[in-house]
């Protein structure tokens, strides 16, 4: 059987079964309100968040591979292209760009313009040390783990702390060896 | 066009809610885990029943403001209407969704009935159902109360796959 085509972000989120975003965004902001509730600690929102967008990651990355039909990257950079050009579309229908390089290929900023998880969300000065967004970094550090890369991703740019995009940077920490049985054209 | 995300966005939401207060914030106390689930469903639905209604004059009843839900608000959600609605003229609604969405793409089939091999299997997937309709209970409720009518809102799914949410309005 001839492999099959990589599909580019738009195409897939066309055909992938959609919903209002305005639920998905008031029922996110409320998950938020609720844990700031329940936790107290803004901190340890932070690390809910994260860890809820962690397991989101380690999930969602099958419907990605299922869907998206990418080949193996062949380095981080291409990597984070898929991510930012294919991930990002075809789950929440934006797409981010990827930019600030270091010179070794392994740490590298996703910028988001538009996100949806934003949309009518204004932080009260109570909130100061909230990572509202945080929920997205579990998900690429969560998913990047499912295809054996270890990373660290963090916040750098945030619109809801004033600055004028999302950036978040995503650090290659480790790259696991996969051991295949068989060869990819076998 | 109204902006969309992916379906799988809130799936993964919902099941990281329920996920997040039953098995790590509120482990041991299903009770108080519930009533979180409810209280974000409360939230979303108080918030989208505002939207939903800037543009409409208010309803004259409680039977018109249901119909609002079984319609235009149902529709927003889950891209149909509430397939069967039944009243005992005293208060009481019923809402029956014949497939209802968040419960037919639920992992852990809370179809697959356990005779006698593994009841506390099934158990566990009947708990963790009930978990998950908390939050669109909490919709209903908060949404009619943004309406101005306090109420208590109950799932039954003792016919799968259809839904049913029976609305109790206080007097």
């Amino acid at each position: 059987m001839a492999p099959a085509v990589p599909r580019s972000g738009d195409a897939i989120f066309a055909n992938v079964e959609r919903v209002n975003a305005e639920l998905f965004t008031l029922t996110y902001g409320a998950i938020v309100r609720q844990l700031l509730t329940d936790l107290e600690e803004v901190e340890e929102v932070n690390k809910q968040l994260d860890q809820m967008g962690y397991n989101i990651g380690i999930r969602l990355i099958d419907e990605f591979l299922a869907k998206s039909n990418v080949t193996r990257c062949v380095d981080f950079r291409e990597t984070a292209e898929v991510i930012a050009k294919v991930g990002f579309k075809m789950f929440l229908g934006v797409t981010a760009s990827v930019s600030n390089w270091d010179t070794e290929g392994t740490c590298c900023s996703l910028i988001l313009e538009d996100n949806p998880l934003v949309d009518f969300v204004e932080l009260p000065d109570t909130c100061q040390g909230l990572y509202y967004c945080n929920i997205l970094s579990g998900v690429v550090r969560g998913a990047l783990e499912m295809v054996s890369m270890k990373t660290e991703v963090t916040w750098v740019r945030d619109m809801l702390r004033g600055d004028d995009a999302f950036e978040l940077q995503v650090k290659l920490l480790k790259q696991v060896p996969e051991e295949y049985p068989y060869k990819d054209d076998e | 066009m109204a902006r969309e995300v992916s379906e799988s966005c809130m799936d993964s939401l919902l099941t990281e809610i329920v996920s997040s207060y039953c098995n790590v914030l509120y482990a041991t106390k299903p009770e108080l885990a519930a009533r979180r689930i409810e209280a974000i469903g409360y939230q979303v639905g108080h918030q989208l029943s505002e939207r939903y209604t800037m543009e409409r004059p208010r309803f004259s009843d409680h039977l018109e403001a249901i119909k609002f839900i079984c319609k235009d608000f149902w529709s927003e959600l889950f891209k149909k209407q509430i397939d069967n609605l039944k009243t005992n003229h005293r208060g009481t609604f019923v809402l029956q969704d014949d497939k209802f969405a968040w419960l037919s793409r639920m992992s852990g089939e809370p179809s697959t009935e356990t005779r006698g091999s593994a009841p506390e299997a099934g158990n566990k997937a009947a708990e963790t159902t009930g978990m998950h309709l908390y939050f669109p209970c909490g919709i209903i409720r908060g949404a009619l109360s943004n309406l101005g009518i306090p109420c208590a809102v109950s799932a039954d799914i003792s016919n799968l796959p259809a839904c049913s949410f029976v609305i109790r309005i206080k007097v």
